[in-house]
């Protein structure tokens, strides 16, 4: 989390965090646990309204940001659903308004209107450059002037929710983006189960799935640079978030040692706690330095934009599941039980270190890039 | 000084292309003396201790030494964001890597803080021209930890102080110039109570230096015997038995270390080198680029490099502003020390079987063995992570301290283990 926002932002923060304990608080989650949302309805448009969803796209699209940052603006509010545990379509439909917004066409920006005022909700995927192991599996073909989709993917954040879906498929030419009404025939939809209890996820099935040419995202077979970008908004918000995560459930635990007795005396007075709750300490500030960095990188397309995302969800992806697991340690059992309330952050860093890469994809892309560079020199 | 206030302050992108152009002209590649530790002989090292104050002096000379310094001490008076800016276009040039840590922070961090006006204008200019190396009197052979534990005395004689006792690990002292030196001056109030800090010349009648082999072989530790050393009062740093203030901020900046404004050294050149591209030449040389295992580790290293310099970052940034605690350099060090070992640990591994026995002229790699067994160093020199971990849960997170069994009483009357000799005065 930025050490320094302006007064812009400080009072969006503020802002998101009312809407945030007013609408979402955990005690509502809890109740909210096996709604197919996860989010009372008025909930998502009411963040649209604050701006959630048009950080990223420009004023000319009806969008607009605060600092000239959008995406720095945005990992606020990551980093506030992260420290909240807040359900709702944060990461995918901001990635798909920001595609949006960089493309034309009518449908497109028909689309990104229905989304920047929350009516609707927007999902990706096949958005993996960085599981190389786990190729594509989505085709997409032309025919005539329709364009013709097949294959599954899967894990789909909000799938259920949305009503648009921003699909990545390899075409002959190469990887190619075309935005698809949920409602158009031959596309079902099955929940997957998930770590996390706030947000759903699903696996969307294709099946000759016909969609009128025009719907393309960028350049057909062309989509390559996009989709790169679009991975790493994602992975920067998505650091954001389980910075956020990592510090209410340091917060909570810290806490937790200053009112827990045991021989006599509070945990926080046992030196081997006490060292253990510095090494987090550690991890978490370098937690939050690494994503900030990563966002305003991103943010300004810099060029070690790619090793900083890079390093931020390998090193948040480790050291963010170390710190909650550890927080879970030091709660002694009742940090394994769902009466407790840490495990909602638990669930939320565990799952987004798989999500957009693990911190040994991320690993392998550090390796490319020092060795690319080492080869270069 | 109201000079130095009207006038306006040099753009830090202007001064950026400033330094670069002097730097393109006036600083060389690094030497292997800047990045190894580790000399066959006194002679070799003598000429890289000569060499570092010759760079100093071109910084100095070309207008660029101490830009965070004050100019009425030779300073140029600028911002951290200078400094920065200047270390980053020094990125894989030399620098004067010995006097970084201890002489410009902390020795002359804790001048600017607590020195007299006599005192500064005497050193600091030394200082910035690479007359002066500096040193820290500081652990002692009963121990490093509990610094406000010394037992190194200094007793009042008319106009001067007679210091005995001795210290001990002090990088450098054989071939610095002077040192801080804390002792204690009173041994009937509290540990606290009774220290003070002196300006030591290390060259002088009555102060014996000997050498301490490290495992890797470098002999850059001292020890020092101190038998009626004479200083002047005039070399007093801070009140009389208010050494313990000065103490506290000699402490902030030692962790606060390579980080402070007040260091020129080169952006990404840790004395002992970082992660990269180390490992990745360690690994070329082994021929394992392509090994699947070794790339992990490669962006291990990587990743502890990147989220290392950006925690500094947000440090250099937050304590200063206040927007973090003024204990947070201790998170740095903490860090720095932990991914610092586990760089080592990654290089020893990635070059097998070749890191226990080589040639000399095996490359980057005939060091890793050495580098692996002085591991441990990174998390002792400047106070250990375990203290680190201390101020962090104590101070930043407001935990209870520790049980002791030396406050509030006499300090000569505080438990001391075997080794500890006290030289304890009346
Ligand atoms: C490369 C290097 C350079 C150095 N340069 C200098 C120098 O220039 N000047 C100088 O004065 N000193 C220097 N030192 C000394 C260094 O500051 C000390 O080694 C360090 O402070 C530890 O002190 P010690 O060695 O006496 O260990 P001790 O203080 O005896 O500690 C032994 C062990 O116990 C742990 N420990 C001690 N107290 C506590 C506690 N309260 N809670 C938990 N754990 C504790 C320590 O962390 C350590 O692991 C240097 C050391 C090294 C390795």
């Amino acid at each position: 989390m930025l050490l320094v926002l302006s007064p812009d932002q400080d009072l969006f923060r503020d802002t998101t965090v009312r809407l945030l304990a007013d609408r979402a608080p955990l005690s509502r989650l809890r109740q909210l646990q096996t709604d197919p949302a996860g989010y009372e309805p008025g909930y998502w448009t009411a963040g649209a309204e604050l701006g959630w969803t048009s950080l990223l796209v420009s004023e000319a699209d009806g969008g607009g940001n605060l600092s000239g940052d959008g995406l720095v603006d945005l990992s606020i509010v990551a980093y506030e659903f992260g420290r909240h545990a807040a359900p709702g379509p944060l990461v995918d439909t901001s990635v798909v308004a920001s595609a949006l917004s960089r493309h034309d066409g009518e449908a497109l920006k028909a689309a990104l209107g229905e989304i920047l005022s929350g009516a609707a909700a927007a999902c990706c995927m096949g958005v993996t450059p960085w599981q190389p192991n786990r190729p594509a599996t989505i085709d997409i073909r032309r025919d005539g002037d329709q364009l013709v989709i097949n294959g599954t993917a899967r894990p789909v954040e909000s799938a259920g929710q949305a009503q648009y879906l921003l699909v990545t498929g390899n075409a002959a030419e190469g990887p190619t983006q075309v935005l698809t009404p949920k409602a158009a025939p031959g596309i079902t939809i099955r929940p997957l189960k998930s770590l996390d209890v706030t947000r759903r996820f699903a696996e969307v099935v294709f099946q000759d799935v016909r969609v009128p040419a025009t719907a393309f995202v960028g350049a057909y077979g062309g989509a390559a640079d996009e989709v790169a970008r679009q991975a790493q908004v994602a992975a920067v918000l998505l650091a954001a978030e389980s910075v956020g995560a990592m510090e209410a459930a340091f917060a909570m635990t810290v806490q937790w040692a200053f009112d827990r007795y045991s021989f006599g005396r509070p945990l926080a007075s046992y030196q081997a706690l006490k060292h253990r709750f510095a090494d987090m300490k550690s991890w978490l500030e370098a937690s939050h330095a690494i994503s900030d960095a990563a966002a305003a990188a991103v943010s300004a397309n810099a060029a070690d934009a790619a090793e900083l995302v890079s390093a931020a969800k390998a090193y948040i992806g480790e050291y963010g599941v170390e710190l909650a697991q550890d927080c879970v340690q030091l709660h002694g059992g009742i940090g394994v039980t769902a009466e407790h309330d840490l495990h909602f952050f638990l669930r939320r860093i565990t799952l987004d270190r798989t999500l957009y890469g693990t911190p040994g994809d991320h690993r392998q892309r550090l390796a490319d890039m020092a060795v690319g560079r080492e080869k270069a020199a | 000084m109201s000079a130095e206030m009207n006038e306006p302050i040099e753009d830090v992108e202007a001064f950026r292309l400033r330094a670069r152009a002097w730097i393109g002209e006036n600083m060389g590649p690094p030497q292997r003396g800047d990045l190894v530790r580790y000399y066959p002989d006194d002679a070799e090292e003598l000429a890289a201790v000569t060499r570092d104050r010759g760079l100093q002096r071109r910084l100095y000379d070309g207008g660029f030494a101490g830009i965070c310094f004050p100019r009425a001490y030779g300073g140029l008076g600028l911002t951290p964001a200078h400094q920065r800016a200047f270390n980053e276009e020094l990125a894989g040039r030399e620098f004067p890597s010995r006097l970084t840590v201890p002489t410009f922070t902390p020795c002359a961090a804790v001048l600017l803080d607590f020195g007299t006006e006599e005192q500064k204008l005497r050193h600091i200019p030394a200082i910035l021209r690479g007359d002066e190396i500096w040193c820290q009197l500081l652990s002692e052979p009963g121990g490093g930890s509990d610094v406000a534990g010394a037992t190194t005395s200094a007793v009042q004689d008319g106009d001067h102080w007679v210091i005995n006792g001795s210290k001990v690990w002090t990088s450098g002292a054989w071939w610095g110039d002077y040192a801080l030196c804390l002792a204690r001056t009173n041994w009937h109030v509290s540990k606290h109570q009774g220290l003070t800090v002196f300006i030591v010349k290390l060259h002088q009648p009555g102060l014996e230096i000997g050498r301490i082999e490290r495992l890797d072989g470098s002999t850059e530790s001292c020890q020092e015997f101190l038998t009626d050393v004479r200083v002047p009062d005039s070399d007093r740093v801070g009140d009389v038995n208010e050494g313990w203030v000065v103490g506290t901020r000699w402490m902030f900046h030692e962790r606060v270390g390579h980080n402070s404004p007040l260091v020129t050294m080169a952006a990404g050149a840790f004395r002992g080198g970082s992660g990269e591209p180390y490992v990745v030449r360690i690994a070329r040389e082994g021929g394992q680029l392509d090994d699947p295992r070794t790339r992990d580790l490669i962006g291990e290293a990587r990743t502890l490099d990147l989220v290392g310099r950006h925690l500094l970052r947000r440090l250099a940034l937050g304590v200063p502003s206040g927007k973090l605690s003024e204990h947070s350099p201790a998170v740095g060090r903490l860090f720095g020390g932990i991914a610092a070992v586990r760089q080592s640990t990654i290089a020893f591994e990635i070059a097998g079987g070749a890191a226990g026995t080589w040639a000399e002229d095996d490359g980057a790699t005939a060091d890793v063995g050495m580098r692996f067994l002085m591991r441990q160093a990174a998390c002792m020199g400047g106070g250990t992570t375990e203290i680190s971990r201390n101020v962090i849960a104590e101070r930043m997170l407001g935990m209870p301290r520790e049980p002791s069994m030396d406050r509030n009483v006499a300090f000569r009357d505080v438990p001391r283990g075997p080794r500890q000799t006290a030289t304890t005065e009346a």
